[in-house]
């Protein structure tokens, strides 16, 4: 699951129980995390691995795959110097994750976004509402089954 | 007569005490002229000081995400023009890194240098901008002509080589979209070379103004804590002592190569962030000088038939040149599968693209991490018990764009 290459890596030692799988790619590594790990995992990984920002939270919508939503989190340790990134399924019937917004305050926004534009709901958020489109928006735009133009017939 | 005087001094003391503990609630903007774009604020006011903001963004959401699932990978570059209106070349730069890591594609030094020189002379771009209006916002007028007249000579040189004077696309997966025109470089070397004093007549005006001390010193403060925590990035960051840059600390594009400092303070207050900038465009110049000055010679693409439109000439002699021609243009190039996260340092902090592969010639999913979305985020900290004209301030020493936030 872990390759030999990561077995030595920092983050890998801190969170090793909760990581599904990982891989080493492109220069950045990404750990495969289960959903309900996720916010258990990220508070380990700030307060003991440094990576004290929350660079980037987005979803990628797999359908129509099953688990449907990847939700990926990007890592930043400025200590270190080094990225990482965090990857969770949730299915796509009635998607939803715990959020992060406890451990950093900066994935209130991002995690609106997702829930936004792909409809994903974050357990426990403080204002779960919608940011960039208008409040009576009807679906999600970025998931793959939302046309790109024209309107539903 | 002395009891006409205490007759009147209550009449006129009871209303100012009752409306001094009325809270009131102030909409400010989507029309605001400092809120630099459509951001509306949601101001609770006690008097003149703000108990609670809470920023509502959105107007400018065009859904440019989903059009890239639709679009070629080479067509895809005109979108990130249209992201953050300021810097549309360190847009197209972080999403060509992006897409060239995906392919492992090998960029020739000399698109690399034009690249750095392009994207500095954006940050020049996008400070003067800022400068100009975040000064006319706090009432030195007379900054935002001085401002401009420099943009529009970074615009002439942008319109130059593209024909176009802000969404240039120049800026292409694999390099450059054309070779630079002939008396070019001579056109920056020139603007360039006055740049800087330039700079000191900024600083004339301002630095050691009184009024411009009084409006931004002290002003404008949250912790380092709480901006880390918050998402915020950028020359917030280094004005408040935490030297972080993405050329530095994680160089792209041949960064490694250039010599330049990045400028911190520790005051973290308005000026603070004014003094970063302003120290910022003479190392920019720094660089750009240094681009012009070692320039390699050599292609401005990669070398790499089938993703990059071959040469005019060769299309009309060389069947395959032809074949490959036809094919770019109406299929693109695929892509191997993956996934990138590309950061770099825009203007206005870390700007990043995940862009997701599938292995075809569309991306399957693009994300943009604007920077001026998490710098955002911080206003509801950062206003939070300060007087309304003192919002005005903090917001311009933000620098956001909203196209960039709402996408």
């Amino acid at each position: 699951m872990i390759p030999e290459t990561l077995k030595d890596h920092p983050a890998v030692r801190l969170v090793e129980d909760s990581i599904l799988s990982a891989k080493f790619d492109h220069g950045e590594v990404t750990f495969e995390i289960a959903p309900d790990r996720i916010v258990d995992v990220c508070r380990r990984l700030k307060h003991e691995g440094g990576y004290i920002r929350l660079s980037d939270l987005t979803a990628v919508d797999r359908y129509p795959e099953e688990p449907r939503f990847e939700i990926v989190y990007h890592l930043h340790s400025l200590e270190h110097n080094q990225r990482l990134r965090l990857r969770s399924r949730v299915s796509g019937a009635q998607p939803a994750i715990a959020s992060v917004t406890e451990v950093w305050r900066a994935a209130n926004w991002y995690e609106r976004e997702v829930f936004d534009l792909f409809g994903v709901a974050f357990h426990n958020h403080p204002e779960l509402e919608r940011i960039l489109l208008p409040a009576d928006w009807e679906g999600h735009p970025l998931r793959k089954d939302y046309p790109v133009t024209g309107t539903r017939v | 007569m002395a009891s006409s005087f205490t007759l009147t001094e209550p009449e006129i003391a009871t209303p100012q005490t009752a409306t001094s503990t009325r809270r009131m609630t102030l909409n400010m903007g989507p029309q605001h002229p400092s809120t630099h774009g459509v951001l509306r604020l949601e101001l609770e006011l006690e008097g003149e000081v703000i108990r609670s903001a809470k920023p509502d963004i959105g107007y400018l959401h065009t859904g440019i995400e989903k059009e890239f699932e639709v679009k070629t990978y080479q067509q895809a570059v005109t979108l990130t023009d249209r992201i953050d209106y300021l810097a549309p070349l360190s847009n197209n730069l972080c999403y060509s890194l992006a897409v060239e890591k995906l392919l492992g594609l090998e960029i020739p030094p000399m698109a690399q240098w034009t690249r750095v020189m392009l994207v500095e002379l954006t940050r020049l771009n996008s400070h003067l901008v800022w400068l100009g209006t975040h000064a006319l916002d706090i009432g030195a007028m007379s900054m935002f002509l001085y401002c401009m007249r420099e943009r529009e000579d970074i615009l002439r040189i942008f319109e130059m080589y593209s024909g176009q004077r802000m969404m240039t696309s120049y800026i292409r997966i694999g390099g450059l979209a054309l070779a630079p025109p002939r008396g070019w470089h001579n056109r920056i070397k020139s603007f360039i070379d006055g740049f800087p004093s330039k700079v000191d007549e900024y600083e004339e005006l301002l630095t050691n103004n009184r009024i411009w001390i009084g409006r931004t010193k002290g002003v404008g403060f949250i912790s380092v804590e709480d901006m880390l925590d918050l998402g915020v990035t950028g020359p917030m960051l280094r004005a408040a002592g935490v030297n972080w840059d993405a050329r530095k600390q994680a160089p792209y594009s041949s960064y490694e190569k250039f010599d330049f400092t990045v400028p911190t303070r520790t005051e973290n207050d308005v000026y603070a962030r004014y003094l970063v900038r302003v120290e910022e465009m003479r190392q920019s110049a720094k660089i750009v000088k240094q681009a012009l000055d070692g320039m390699p010679e050599g292609a401005f693409q990669a070398d790499a038939p089938g993703l990059m439109l071959p040469e005019r000439e060769k299309m009309k002699t060389q069947m395959e040149s032809l074949i490959y021609h036809f094919k770019i243009v109406t299929e693109g190039f695929r892509v191997p599968e993956g996934e990138v996260y590309q950061v770099i340092e825009s203007p206005r902090g870390e700007l990043g693209y995940y862009v997701v592969s599938d292995g075809t010639a569309k991306p399957y999913r693009v994300h943009i991490h604007g920077p001026s979305f998490g710098n955002l985020q911080s206003i509801p900290t950062l206003a939070k018990g300060s007087m309304i004209s003192d919002v005005i301030a903090s917001m311009g020493s933000m620098d956001f764009v909203l196209g960039d936030t709402d996408r």
